[in-house]
């Protein structure tokens, strides 16, 4: 057979390298903009960022960015999840009920009926999807009417006070500890937990398989089915959890908790960087997202700017974050494409 | 001895098509066995089968004496079924080492995935295929040989004792082939049983000792290999006579078509330089990863080119402009063809019209009679294998596939035809249908630029063979001297040929 030499060893791509750094850029590039738009707001109006201010930053960003997580996960297999504002609802006002039946309830008690409720919701998400073989987003939609109705139902107009809740439960929604408030810890505790699975573990990775191509998973004898119907039991279990903390935040819960809050998660989603196509992005990028929205609705007023306007910051940004991730990833292509195999 | 793996009674339908049926095959441990049809003869499908992606028809499966259910390809992973699929199934998002252990990463405390293991492992799995290509960077972008060797890692890797293999070489060249075939050798030798499929008859005489021929889903014979000549196997192939080379037919050559002057894409290729005469098929040879397909795509616009100049009859095309590319008559049949070739949810008749839309219809709408009489035209002269042509492009055998991809292009009646891999999977019928079709192309006036890994065809074809080796031009060689020693000594670097 002929004999091929050596060529000289050619360093790795450069590709790789920047494909790499990709995910780096994207993350740095919402915390970019989040420093940026902190600064510009504190130059206007140094009282932005005053102890209680941070903390008022971080709290309201906790509910959203446990549900963007929660999202997350689910758009990086390839679908969404609609329902978990409806979710959020029914789990918030679950925990009212409870506490109204059974003032004496622990909170930890409290918290997992909360997140075994969302599971559940979850649950049927993820049946509907796996059995019936329709889209999620038509699933979830769906799902995201009969939640809010059986809200409604159960409601019936009532309203739960404050005054039916323990006192403890409620500060659970304001207290600090080292200047956290105790409800950004828990949303701290998820998303590490949940970006460890995802990067880690196996069926972390599997989920980012079936996001990049649901056709080659099967061929690959990847468990679809129960990774996606996992996924959904996972986001539906993050919203239940975030529901009983809008219950301890809030103190007030009526029918209407969460309503409409779904389209902010995906908008969050997909500030973060997670691409609606699935397979890429991570749920710290999706956190991130819920930050930055959150401080843009806070930062707007201070600058003077109407609150009209607020809807199209939002829809500014998301259109931003979608061009820098085509241009990203454009980039990347253009570069991954160089020549990457070379003979020994 | 007894067979390690026989499959018996095998049938199974589409709809009205009846991909395979009562076929019976058996491999035995040690021994490479080959399988071989026409286009859309069933081999996929079998091979489908025994990867646990369809439940059969009827039929059974028996491994080492024991029957085998198989409920989904993870089920043939587990008895030790290791499969290559004709079209690469790697997902794009994830690292090269990532794509290789989905599923079955080393694990270190806590069942965690080992990071660090997993890519020590997918780089001792490259060298042994001679390969250098960097673990870490995510499948996204690499070109269908470099796909196909992932494929290959990935089911060496499992270690298994059945080893199938569909179509693994169709896109790679001489140097990578003998790499495959020495792996491929060394697992036989330790006793797996190999199944191989190839439109390249020196492939399978050179590995397999056992050949079985397939034709409209039934098995035709097996035979053993040293008894076997190219000529029978085809002759039960086809069911009648065909010459497996067309002869190329002499046509004038005439005016400049196609100058490429000083193209270079930094890190890619550098200072490419030629002329494609209107008449004239010339032949771009290399290995992979030498940077043919690249420099065909920054002609036609798709990449941008860091300097040099294009010129289609003395036009200069602006930089990364296919629109441009096209209206000055060029076609591009790319080597991607699930990728760049087919929109794989649509029609037969529907992608085979996509690019000439416009020459179809009539103020402004699209009559679908046009459409489909112009398909029929082309599906009919590269006898493409469909149902109806109403059906998906996805459902199609792979040659098949490649043959839409093919009329696609040729339907919009191109000045400069540029194609990559023409013949991808496509056998030998029509492989000789596709040679005197371009033949006749070049005989209209039309200048070729052809792509290929395939040396026969090359040689056969090319009035004139450029040879790349890593991005540059190593060679021009004219027919009268263009041989075999000759283009692979410019392909691997070893001589500048004048
Ligand atoms: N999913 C499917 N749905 C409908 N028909 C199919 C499907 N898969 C294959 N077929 C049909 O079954 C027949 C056999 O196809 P198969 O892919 O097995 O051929 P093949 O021998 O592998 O051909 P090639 O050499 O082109 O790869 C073809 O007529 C094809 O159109
Ligand atoms: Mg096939």
């Amino acid at each position: 057979m002929m004999t091929v030499d050596a060529p000289p060893v050619r360093p790795q791509t450069r590709g790789a390298r920047l494909a790499r750094r990709a995910f780096l850029v994207r993350e740095l590039g919402i915390a970019l903009a989040l420093g940026l738009l902190v600064a510009v707001t504190f130059a206007v109006n140094p009282r932005f960022l005053s102890a209680q201010n941070i903390k008022d930053l971080l709290l309201g960003s906790t509910i959203l960015a446990i549900l963007a997580v929660g999202q997350a996960i689910v758009v990086i297999t390839r679908n969404v999840d609609l329902s978990v504002g409806s979710i959020l609802g029914l789990s918030a006002f679950a925990t009212g009920a409870l506490f109204v039946a059974a003032p004496g309830t622990p909170i930890a008690v409290m918290l997992l009926a909360g997140v075994a409720l969302g599971a559940v919701l979850g649950a049927v998400n993820g049946g509907l999807i796996a059995t019936a073989k329709v889209p999620a987003l038509v699933v979830t939609l769906g799902t995201l009417y009969v939640f809010r109705g059986l809200d409604y139902m159960w409601a019936t107009g009532r309203q739960i006070n404050a005054a039916d809740m323990p006192p403890g439960f409620l500060r659970m929604g304001t207290d600090t500890v080292l200047g956290m408030p105790v409800l950004a810890l828990f949303a701290a505790a998820v998303l590490i937990a949940v970006g460890y699975y995802l990067r880690h573990y196996r069926g972390g990775r599997e989920l980012y398989a079936i996001g990049s191509d649901p056709a080659a998973a099967r061929l690959s004898g990847i468990p679809a089915g129960r990774r996606v119907f996992a996924a959904f039991v996972a986001s539906g279990a993050l919203a239940g959890l975030a529901g009983v903390l809008h219950a301890a935040r809030f103190g007030t819960i009526d029918a209407n908790a969460g309503l409409g809050s779904e389209l902010n998660v995906v908008a969050a989603v997909v500030v973060g960087g997670v691409a609606i196509f699935g397979g890429s992005g991570s749920v710290y990028g999706a956190a991130l997202g819920a930050v930055l929205l959150t401080t843009i609705r806070a930062a707007l007023p201070v600058l003077g700017i109407s609150p009209f306007w607020q809807g199209a910051a939002v829809g500014a940004l998301i259109l931003a974050a979608i061009g820098l991730d085509r241009a990203l990833s454009a980039r990347v292509a253009r570069s991954l494409r160089e020549r990457n195999v070379t003979h020994v | 001895m007894p067979p390690l793996l026989t499959l018996d009674g095998l049938s199974k339908s589409f709809g009205a098509v009846a991909a395979l049926q009562d076929v019976r095959l058996e491999l035995f441990g040690g021994e490479a066995h080959a399988l071989v049809g026409e286009n859309g003869a069933g081999k996929s499908t079998l091979v489908k089968i025994l990867a646990g992606v369809y439940p059969p028809d009827a039929g059974t499966i028996t491994l080492d004496g024991q029957p085998l259910s198989l409920s989904g390809p993870a089920d043939a992973r587990s008895a030790g079924i290791a499969v290559i699929y004709q079209e690469p199934t790697l997902f794009p998002d994830l690292s090269v080492a990532e794509n290789i252990f989905i599923g079955r990463q080393p694990l270190r405390s806590l069942r965690r995935i080992d990071l660090a293991k997993m890519r020590a492992r997918a780089a001792e799995l490259f060298a042994r295929l001679g390969v250098r290509l960097d673990p870490d960077r995510p499948a996204r972008g690499l070109s269908i040989a470099d796909q196909q060797l992932v494929e290959i890692a990935k089911a060496i890797s499992l270690e298994a004792r059945v080893l199938v293999m569909d179509e693994p070489t169709a896109a790679l060249s001489g140097v990578e082939v003998e790499r495959l075939f020495a792996v491929t050798r060394a697992l036989r030798d330790a006793g797996a049983a190999v199944l191989f499929i190839s439109h390249r008859f020196d492939e399978v005489f050179a590995l397999c000792q056992r050949i079985t021929v397939m034709r409209d889903g039934r098995r035709v014979s097996t035979g053993v290999t040293q008894s076997l000549t190219v000529d029978a196997v085809v002759r039960q192939m086809v069911g009648r006579e065909v010459s497996a080379m067309f002869d190329k037919q002499p046509a004038a050559i005439g005016e400049p078509r196609l100058e490429v002057r000083g193209l270079t894409r930094h890190g890619v290729f550098a200072d490419i330089g030629f002329t494609v005469h209107s008449g004239e098929i010339v032949a771009l040879a290399g290995l992979v990863g030498a940077g043919r397909s690249e420099v065909i795509r920054a002609i036609f616009g798709i990449d941008r080119r860091d300097a040099g100049e294009v010129l289609v009859d003395g036009a200069a095309l602006p930089n990364a402009d296919t629109a441009a590319a096209i209206k000055a008559g060029i076609a591009l049949v790319p080597e991607d063809r699930r990728q760049q070739g087919l929109v794989m949810e649509l029609s037969v008749e529907r992608n085979a019209t996509l690019p000439r839309r416009w020459a179809l219809t009539r103020a402004g709408l699209l009559f679908p009679g046009a459409e489909s009489r112009a398909a029929a035209t082309w599906a009919q002269r590269l006898q493409v294998k469909a149902a109806r042509l109403t059906d998906p492009v996805a459902t199609l055998s792979g040659g098949n596939q490649q043959k839409v991809v093919l009329a696609k292009w040729l339907a919009t009646a191109p000045r400069v035809l540029i194609v990559d891999e023409p013949t991808r999977g496509i056998d030998v019928g029509t492989k000789a249908e596709v040679h005197r079709l371009l033949s006749t192309l070049a005989a209209d006036g039309v200048a070729v630029l052809m792509v290929s890994s395939e040396l026969p065809e090359v040689l056969g074809m090319a009035d004139r063979v450029l040879v790349m080796h890593e991005g540059r031009l190593t060679a021009d060689i004219p027919r009268a001297r263009a041989g075999e020693e000759a283009v692979m000594l410019a392909a691997t670097g070893q001589a500048a040929a004048a």
